[in-house]
């Protein structure tokens, strides 16, 4: 079917893309590793105090990188002309737009999952919570590339959209942290965290569901 | 897909203001297969105004597009359009053949393959090469070979012949009259007057209202 074409050649488009601008794309995760490595030597020799910090640093850490590399969602498609073409398509532009998010979550989110359990035991984290912080990882960190694209549609058109990106994006971006950390928090203690995995589970899948629509209509008045 | 004889692109009292200023209204214009719209006018008098507002990215103040007699959303129109734009529209970091490949997964198959295209607007050796290491007339020439790659009936070019050199603008002129022949259409915008005799060519001066 041409559509499902099309979304595999924007997601091939978009990696290959990342893949030639390496140096710009390790940007966030860089970010990532150096926010969390800072924070033994802020708190000092500290590990009792690190290990029941290690599941908010982690994820205010990931959110912030993840906050970071929003911007290039759709920037370059803006400036170069690429998005308008994208508009003309006779394809849906909510499927074109889905495509992008995915690759948007592989070159900034999976990296992310993939170093997040070496911090981890860096700052500490007990062994038992390893494997929520890696479900809570991937369900989340997909939800907060769908959750700032929305964001990002509506900005793209301003010169200077950085500030309102943080103002619309992170209200929207706090329960996810929540349920998260929360979750990380109590499988450290041991506790049961079925709840907020289900509940992120259903957050994702409702975003999957309904970012794209208004993404493309807010591309659409973006380039107007 | 419209069977070309009976293509057309119907605009009917387009009206567009820009920061509360009046650039054009009551514009009616009629283009069918086989013919071309020149766009002339000063700068800021509208003319890219009205070609954004023909491939929809901007909503006309008033008036209606119709494309084959429906409106534009009812019907095929972005199936059969095609638009190049002051920008590119190509990937810099990719090269020519990425960017071509792109275009054609966005569209459906046209007259020409990747290799003829890039043969006709003498792109040919360059399959391979970055778009960045390309100058801005071989940018432009990428950007026209898209349109014969892709299926259109419409052309909607905004100042095709900016920085291509004299051949440039021959070999554009040339690709423009065959697809004219073939009972496509074209509405541009251009400060380089159309030198063939032969096409049928509508022109509307746009003035810049206050």
């Amino acid at each position: 079917m041409p559509i499902i074409r099309a979304f595999w050649a924007i997601i091939r488009r978009d990696l290959l893309l990342a893949f030639r601008r390496r140096a710009e794309m390790a940007n966030p995760l860089f970010f990532f590793v150096l926010v969390v490595t800072l924070f033994p030597l802020a708190v000092g020799a500290q590990p009792n105090l690190l290990r029941a910090m290690a599941p908010g640093v982690i994820w205010v850490s990931a959110l912030l990188a993840a906050l970071l590399s929003l911007d290039g969602l759709f920037r370059s498609d803006f400036d170069d002309g690429s998005l308008e073409q994208m508009l003309l398509s006779p394809h849906a532009l909510s499927i074109l737009v889905l495509g992008k998010i995915i690759a948007h979550w592989l070159v900034t989110g999976l990296p992310l999952l993939l170093i997040a359990p070496l911090l981890a035991v860096f700052l500490g984290l007990p062994e038992q919570a390893m494997g929520t912080l890696w479900l809570t990882l991937i369900l989340a960190t997909p939800l907060l590339s769908l959750i700032g694209a929305i964001g990002v549609a509506l900005t793209v058109g301003l010169r200077r959209g950085g500030m309102l990106l943080s103002l619309l994006v992170l209200p929207l971006y706090v329960p996810v942290l929540i349920f998260a950390s929360g979750a990380v928090d109590r499988a450290a203690s041991g506790l049961p965290v079925g709840a907020q995995l289900n509940i992120l589970l259903a957050m994702l899948l409702s975003a999957l569901v309904l970012v794209p629509l208004p993404t493309a209509a807010a591309l659409k008045m973006s380039v107007n | 897909m419209e069977n070309p004889q009976h293509a057309s692109l119907q605009a009917s009292g387009l009206s567009c203001f820009r920061d509360e200023r009046l650039l054009f209204s009551d514009l009616s214009f009629t283009v069918n297969a086989g013919e071309v719209l020149l766009l002339e006018g000063a700068n800021g008098s509208g003319k890219t105004s009205l070609l954004r507002i023909l491939c929809g990215f901007r909503e006309a103040d008033t008036g209606e597009i119709y494309w084959c007699g429906s409106k534009i959303a009812d019907s095929s129109y972005y199936d059969d359009m095609a638009y190049v734009g002051h920008a590119d529209g190509t990937k810099k970091e990719l090269t020519v053949l990425e960017n071509l490949k792109f275009a054609l997964a966005l569209g459906s198959a046209g007259k020409y393959s990747i290799e003829q295209a890039l043969d006709k607007v003498q792109l040919a050796g360059f399959d391979d090469n970055p778009v960045h290491t390309l100058s801005a007339g071989q940018k432009r020439r990428l950007s026209l070979a898209r349109l014969l790659i892709t299926h259109n009936l419409l052309w909607v070019l905004d100042e095709p012949f900016t920085s291509l050199d004299r051949q440039g603008i021959k070999l554009i002129e040339s690709l423009m009259a065959e697809h004219i022949a073939q009972g496509g259409m074209a509405v541009l915008t251009s400060h380089h007057d159309l030198s063939m005799a032969d096409l049928n060519l509508k022109r509307i001066h746009l003035q810049a209202c206050q």
